[in-house]
This record gives structure tokens, sequence and C-alpha cells, in this order.
């Protein structure tokens, strides 16, 4: 079985989703390939050997959105080298090149996968419905290779298997006019505290805060505890805080050890996004809110009455 | 500009969903409505499309029904529907799908296809950028502002970190965000002159793209279920009982 995983760069290496699949390929195969798209160095390849990538197929560019003609060079590499699998991380441009790579291949491509499972040929995808509560199994039926998008944190990431790959160049096609889209600028966010992914506590408001005001209040207790600031779909979209906050479906996926839901009613579209946390702390004044059904603690109350006092007591533990 | 709106027909997300036990597709009620992502692409292909003297068409796959949801999206403003039933494409997957409003869309004259950045019931996220490369147009994707100048189309694109300012000659393909506008309600008039546009339903044949079974379902189980926890009505002391379980996680 000839596993290979996309990795695009952020900031510099390689996206840390791209570590997850690399360590999960290594299960699947004995010599899992990426194909790396970005600038890349000799430290992001040897990064990559560290994590048992036998090779490593190089399409250098230093543009932020060269999906098109990625797609188009992905292509001629796995028309050549014929893989049974490639895998994708859930990221915009991720699901940009493998979207264009499945319509260009006329390939079915898999998306929100959880797991992969290899028996034999067959390729088996796992995906996570209805926020979570049922799980589905889909296999393949034609043929490959196989295109699976993958969520992130489905898997840890871990060195292993140490390699030193071998690191072939590929060049970008001129796709014409479907490559005609330019990035002409890019910027990036300011951000205090720890990053929402890593944070071993993130505090997560929701619409039930009540006024873009009241969030002052998440991101004292957040400070307090050191922990990271998150956000629903609806408080983003309301303007609130920016995207790089949001957790659930469109936004980020966080597996804390403790996640504290303000005002949060538990949308399926969110609850994806955090129900892995090992301690759920729910506070939100409908009783009938499904946040509660996977919570450890959940309070019954009014969020900017109860958040005050923890905050105060907390303080005055420091 | 002459606006292609990808608009999906869901049930509503406020009653639970069910799959049908034999061939576990989404069970799809007469009654569907506007997917909630898609006001958003429909309000957005209207403010470009009046600015720039041109119009906004509807293009849908699936089950027609009543139609209500293609209503909704004609009574905002958009000149026309098509719409792509078929028996043949009962679960079909975002590959099959993308074929299909590829070949629809190709009949029409158009500079700008507009799309939500997935489904909220299927949630695929991968359609738009297929359909983009089967019509041969660049992809403009995770849009949270759009603005058009002649025949160029700027966006502020969503990063992980911030956002990417992309540029492109149309035609091209944007997806949007949901806050990239806000959608406007139908007006009394609006919904009254969406009675009298026309929606064309059309099937398979019409378009000669014939679907192919790419994968199948195997199983469908419940996720194993988090133990329920303790739920308490707050007295005015239910801080102390979240302090003491922020120590029991040994996280202060």
């Amino acid at each position: 079985m000839k596993v290979w995983v996309f990795i695009e760069e952020s900031q510099g290496g390689p996206a840390p989703i791209g570590l997850e699949l690399l360590t999960k390929a290594r299960t699947l195969t004995d010599e899992p390939a990426v194909t790396y798209l970005g600038m890349g160095s000799d430290e992001t390849f040897a990064q990559l050997g560290g994590y048992g990538a036998a090779a490593i197929y190089h399409i250098a560019t230093d543009d932020h959105l060269p999906t098109a003609a990625a797609a188009a060079a992905l292509a001629s590499l796995a028309v050549s080298h014929a893989p049974d699998v490639i895998m994708f991380g859930s990221t915009p441009t991720d699901r940009d090149v493998a979207g264009r790579l499945s319509a260009r291949m006329g390939l079915p491509v898999i998306s929100n996968a959880v797991d992969v499972l290899v028996d034999g040929e067959s390729v088996t995808v796992i995906n996570e419905i209805f926020g979570g509560s049922q799980m589905v199994e889909t296999v393949f039926t034609g043929g490959g290779p196989h295109l699976v998008v993958v969520r992130p944190k489905s898997f840890p990431a871990e060195p292993g298997g140490q390699t030193s790959p071998t690191v072939e160049a590929v060049d970008l096609p001129d796709v014409g006019h479907a490559g005609a889209a330019v990035v002409t600028g890019v910027h990036v966010e300011e951000r205090e505290g720890p990053q929402l992914e890593d944070a071993s506590i993130v505090v997560s408001a929701g619409r039930g805060m009540g006024s873009a005001e009241n969030l002052s209040l998440t991101q004292r207790l957040a400070r307090v505890l050191g922990a990271a600031q998150g956000a629903t779909r609806a408080v983003v979209d309301a303007g609130w805080v920016p995207y790089s906050l949001q957790v659930g479906q469109t936004g980020k996926t966080v597996k804390p050890d403790v996640y504290i839901a303000c005002g949060i009613s538990g949308a399926m579209q969110h609850v994806v996004g955090m129900k892995d946390a090992k301690v759920i702390i729910a506070i939100n004044k409908d009783e009938e809110a499904p946040i509660f059904a996977l919570s450890d603690l959940g309070i019954v109350g009014d969020v900017n009455k109860v958040l005050p006092k923890l905050i105060e007591a907390l303080e005055a533990r420091q | 500009m002459n606006v292609m709106v990808c608009a999906k027909q869901i049930p509503d997300p406020a009653a639970p969903y069910q799959l049908d036990a034999e061939t576990h597709f989404l069970e799809r009620p007469t009654d569907q409505i506007l997917d909630d992502t898609d006001r958003y692409g429909v309000e957005m292909g209207l403010q470009v499309a009046e600015q720039t003297g041109g119009s906004v068409t509807l293009v849908s796959m699936g089950p027609a029904g009543n139609l209500q949801g293609i209503r909704q999206a004609l009574a905002m403003g958009a000149a026309k529907a098509i719409v792509i039933e078929d028996p043949a494409l009962r679960g079909a997957d975002s590959w099959t799908t993308a074929h299909v409003l590829a070949a629809a869309i190709k009949r029409e004259e158009f500079d700008l296809v507009i799309a939500g950045t997935e489904s909220t019931d299927g949630s695929a996220g991968v359609l738009p950028q297929q359909l983009a490369e089967l019509l041969g147009v660049p992809s403009l994707t995770f849009a949270k502002q759009l603005e058009h100048e002649g025949d160029m189309i700027r966006i502020q694109r969503q990063t992980e970190y911030g956002y990417d300012v992309v540029e492109s000659p149309t035609p091209a393909l944007v997806t949007v965000t949901s806050g990239i506008v806000e959608p406007r309600y139908p007006t009394f008039k609006g919904i009254m002159e969406a009675k009298k546009k026309s929606i064309e339903v059309i099937g398979l044949g019409d378009l000669g793209v014939v679907p192919a079974e790419t994968q199948k379902i195997v199983e469908v189980r419940p996720a194993p279920e988090r133990a329920s926890g303790e739920i308490i009505e707050d007295d005015g002391e239910a801080y102390q009982r979240i302090v003491q379980v922020l120590e029991q996680a040994k996280v202060i």
C-alpha cells in the first residue's frame, strides 16, 4: 500500500496537521511519501524524515494560493507513481488542492475523516456525523488514488521511523486561466495568550454572552487561567471576535484538558470541534441546551453572573 | 456581471436528522429550507449583480420537493433557478454533484460563480473547488469580503492566522463564509414576484452526466457516548463547584 501525505507549508515549516497525518501514514505503510507545497528547507525535510517520510516530492513555491497549479503537479505525480491513498488535512489550502485534484483526476474525495483503515487493497474512511453522535464507515469502490481529507487532531503527531528521505523537486505547471488568482497581501492578526490549538484550557464564548462587551468576562477568565480564547460561529459572524478564534466544523478543532463553554448552546457544528476535550464545563441559562448532554459539569444559570464570581475566586488564589 | 449562485435545499437543521436505515442516505422531507450558508452567497451575488447591471441565476441539485428553499432565494431577488433532480442522484457524492452543477452552469453565460464554503447537511467542503476545476476557472475560497472592479475581483481569504488578499480576473469562482454580508429578508413584493419567476427542473438526461458509484457506506453506528455529568442550578455559589472541578483536573 502506497500512502502519500500532502503537506502545505505554514509559517516556515510543515503545517501541524501534516505531521499528524504522517504519523498515521506510518501505521499504514512502511514507506510513506510526502508531497510538500512551499519553499521547503533542509531543516523541514529532516523534520519530515524524523516522522518517517521515505520520499518527499517538493512542489517549490512561495505563493500562498497556487492551488490549481499544485493540483496539476500532484496529478502528474500521482499518474507516474500511482499512490493508493493521498491524505490531506482539513485546512483551507488542502481542501482547495484536494477538490481540484479530485476533479482533475476524475476521483472522489471523502472529507471530514477521523480515521483511515486499510485492509489489503481496500480503503475505508471513518467519519463522524450529527455532531459526532454517529460514526459512518465508507469504503472506496473505485480505483485509486483514494483522496481523503482528514479533520485536525484526529491523530497525535509523534516522531518515529527516522529516515533520510529522498527529495525530488517538482515544477508547478502553467494551468492558464484556472491559475490566474494571485495573493497580493498577507495579514497576520496579532494574538495574545496561548494558541487555541495547543492550549490546555480553552474558554469559549457563545451567543449567550449577550453582547461583545460581555466578552471582557471570558477574556478575563482566560487570562487568569492562562487559557486560550475560543468562540462559536455565531459570535464570529456577529463580528465580536476574529475568525481565528472560531471552534467547530468550519473553525478549529481543540482537545484541551478543560473546555469552558460560556453561553454556548451546543449546536452540532460547534460540538464537533470540542467534544473530545477531557473535561467540559458549561454555563448556560437554558437547562435544555444540548451542551449539557456532553458536559462533565453543567451550571444552569446566568453566565454573566457566574463568571465575575469565578474570576474573583481564581484571582484570589493567585 | 452575471452571477451563478449554488443554492442547496436542506432539511431544517432545527429538526433531528435521520439516515435511511437501508441506504444510509440522509432522509429529505418535501419541505426543505435554503441552506443558511447559501443565503450569504445569494446576497453577495445580488449585490454584485445590482452594482454591475447583471443578474443572479440559482443552480441547485437535489430532490426539488416543494421548492420552498429555492423560492426563498428567488424572493430575495435572484432572476431564475435551474434545479437538477434525478432519482439516480440520490446519495450522490461531491464529485458527482460537481459534474452535474458544472454541466448546468456551462449552459449559461457567467462571469462569477458563488458557493458557500460547505453545506450545513453534508459539510464535505470540496465541491466548489471541484466545480472550479471542471469549469476551468480560478477558485477564490473562504472569502470574508469581496470587491469587484471592471472584470477583476478581489477577496479577503480567511486563513488560520488572519487573511490573505487574493485577486483574479473573471470568470472565477468564489466561496463565501457566513458573515461576508448581511442577507436581506425577502419583501412581500419579492415573495409575490418569486411565484412568477422561472424554475427549470431538469434531469440527468438533459445534462448528459452519468453518475458513477465511487464509494459505499458499509456501516453506521452510534459513537461512544460521554458519560453524562453533573448538572446544577446556580444558586449564586455554583462558581465554587467550577473551582473544584478545575482543581480535580489539575489545571489550577
